[in-house]
């Protein structure tokens, strides 16, 4: 079976420095995080799978297909984008933010239908902000904001959804919530999407099926979180300022090493 | 969380109250324009007087009054304001700035070094050719030099951007083609004085030269602009998330862009070229439109062009009106006007 994503030895060149160098990996399906310390190139990289980024070398492919050779069109239906700093400008309601999500689907033209109006409502739903569709944006808080540009990706109802800190923002209930809504939304074989989330906040990434562990552009360890490889890894791209604990259950904690001064 | 929340005033807004604020809006601007329309015939050397409208018209030269001059002019005033609003609010739109003004790419320079140009040009040749040549170049020249004048300054700055792939570049650009041709139409004002004083009317915007030719030209701009910029709306709506998130939509930015960055130019040199600069109605026009009824660009646009029309008519009646039988160039009366409602807005928003 092709991967829904890969990346075969991907080269990313911002100014004079290489941001990324030498990354392969593969996203089959299931939630993968994205993990690393600040500047390791989780954006950048999240970024060239999206296709928004140009590489200097190696290639994307998106179902087998060379990202650069898909029609921006057909690759928006395949795949979503959640950006990282989501500054709005404007002035347009939470409803029509969340139906910008359906321009994959509907072009600069086309009209909304049915199933449009469904999906916009169903990404509403999922993300509880259906109680305030005719708030506009700027009258949100931080958090509940985010939900919005969540919602607007989920209502792509792409396969595939690249999410960059989709987490900032947002209080204790709604991480939770999130992280539940990953699992479901990627075990449910009714919706059977796959997400790929840049997470700085490791109790969170640790919940993913896959974690991907990114450190001075390249890709050092990729498996799943409880793992020894991979969080010997963690703690060592963290320089150490991290324990993890596997607890019981397979359950795993993660606390700030403070030491003892 | 409580509607009473002081914090949100728009949490008890739903759908149908959006709906009804434009509405709103549309029914006053309608208003608004037949009324500055009713005065701007009614308007003349005697101040804004339909007795004297009524004498004129008993009198036979009154047609001709009306007809060829008032006319022409209350509708050129009204197709000028309404490409200056739809200009402006594509202009913000696109650059995703509230600030952002139809005059921004560029066009403004263009249009005034072209201006320059022809006058001096006339002033020049003065010794050589007959007044009543000079003459017909300053009529007919001045019109087309402005048009040019526009469109090679966005040229320029589009050269500059490289393309309007990038939203900073364009703007940067924007900024270093005003300079420049600001400088050179300066240089040139100093060795052809004459020019200096056509150049001062045509920043100051006037819309005394408008003619039924003129009329036509703006009219059918306007209608193309309206139309096409309406198709392209949702893509404005895509570039309030940002640009890359417009472009993991799937928008081709590219093309997106350069299209609205033609259709501005295009919007601005029609408007420039007819009635000089006239300042502020881009920018307040689309502003006052999503004060008071916000909504997507397919509404913001076609409103904010009609906004720009209701206010350039009432400002083109107080620049007849206001020092009757003298008038007053109409940029003066929007800057005014406009520089006003943008210092009464900045008090407010540091108030609050």
């Amino acid at each position: 079976m092709t991967a829904l994503l890969q990346a075969n030895d991907v080269r990313v060149r911002l100014g004079r420095r290489d941001v990324l160098q030498g990354v392969s990996l593969q996203v089959a399906g299931g939630w993968t995080a994205l993990v690393g310390p600040n500047g390791a190139g989780k954006s950048t990289l999240l970024r060239a799978l999206a296709g928004l980024q140009p590489l200097a070398s190696g290639q994307v492919l998106l179902q087998g297909q060379n990202l650069r050779a898909t029609k921006p069109a057909e690759r928006a239906r395949q795949l979503a984008w959640l950006a990282q700093h989501g500054d709005v400008t404007g002035e347009l309601t939470v409803r029509e933010t969340v139906e910008l999500g359906r321009i994959a689907h509907l072009g600069l033209l086309g009209t909304p239908g049915t199933a449009d109006r469904a999906a916009v409502e169903r990404a509403m739903a999922l993300t509880a902000c259906h109680d305030w569709q005719h708030r506009r944006l700027h009258e949100l808080s931080g958090g509940e904001r985010r939900r919005v540009l969540l919602a607007r990706v989920l209502a792509t109802e792409a396969p595939l959804m690249l999410l960059d800190e989709p987490t900032t923002h947002l209080d204790a209930p709604h991480q939770v919530a999130l992280a539940r809504l990953f699992r479901r939304l990627t075990r449910d074989a009714a919706t059977a999407r796959s997400v790929l989330s840049v997470l700085h906040d490791l109790p969170i990434a640790l919940q993913a099926d896959q974690l991907l562990v990114l450190h001075r552009g390249h890709l050092r360890a990729v498996g799943a979180p409880s793992d020894p490889a991979v969080q010997a890894a963690l703690v060592q791209v963290f320089e150490g300022a991290i324990r993890i604990e596997t607890r019981p259950a397979g359950r795993m904690r993660v606390e700030l090493a403070m030491g003892s001064d | 969380m409580s509607s009473a929340d002081p914090g949100s005033l728009g949490a008890d807004a739903t759908g149908d109250e959006d709906a009804r604020r434009r509405k709103m809006l549309a029914w006053t601007m309608a208003a608004v324009i037949a009324l500055g329309a009713a005065a701007g015939l009614a308007s003349g050397s005697e101040g804004l007087s339909p007795a004297a409208l009524w004498a004129d018209l008993q009198h036979g030269d009154g047609g001709l009054i009306l007809g060829q001059i008032r006319a022409p002019r209350t509708l050129g005033a009204a197709l000028v304001g309404a490409l200056l609003g739809l200009a402006g609010a594509m202009s913000q739109g696109l650059f995703r700035n509230p600030l952002a003004d139809p005059y921004i790419l560029g066009s403004s320079a263009g249009a005034g070094l072209g201006v320059v140009l022809v006058q001096a040009a006339a002033s020049l040749g003065g010794a050589y050719i007959s007044l009543s040549a000079a003459i017909w170049i300053e009529r007919a020249g001045l019109v087309t030099a402005a048009f040019v004048g526009a469109v090679v300054g966005v040229a320029m700055t589009l050269s500059i951007a490289r393309g309007a792939v990038q939203t900073l570049r364009l703007l940067l650009g924007g900024v270093v083609v005003g300079m420049m041709l600001g400088a050179v139409s300066d240089l040139i004002t100093i060795v052809a004085p004459d020019a200096l004083r056509g150049k001062q009317a045509f920043l100051l915007g006037s819309t005394s030269f408008l003619g039924w030719n003129a009329i036509a030209w703006m009219a059918v701009g306007l209608l193309m602009l309206v139309f096409l910029a309406r198709r392209l709306a949702r893509s404005l709506d895509a570039l309030t998330l940002g640009d890359d998130s417009a472009a993991s939509l799937g928008l081709d930015l590219a093309h997106i862009r350069l299209a609205f960055v033609l259709m501005i130019s295009l919007g601005t040199a029609l408007a420039v070229s007819q009635s000089g600069l006239v300042a502020f109605v881009g920018l307040v026009a689309p502003h006052l439109v999503r004060r008071h009824a916000p909504g997507a660009h397919h509404w913001l646009l076609p409103a904010s062009a009609a906004m720009g029309a209701a206010l350039l008519l009432l400002a083109d009646v107080l620049s007849r009106t206001l020092v009757a039988p003298e008038e007053l160039p109409v940029g003066v009366v929007t800057a005014v006007l406009g520089g006003g409602y943008l210092f009464w807005l900045l008090k407010q928003r540091t108030a609050t």
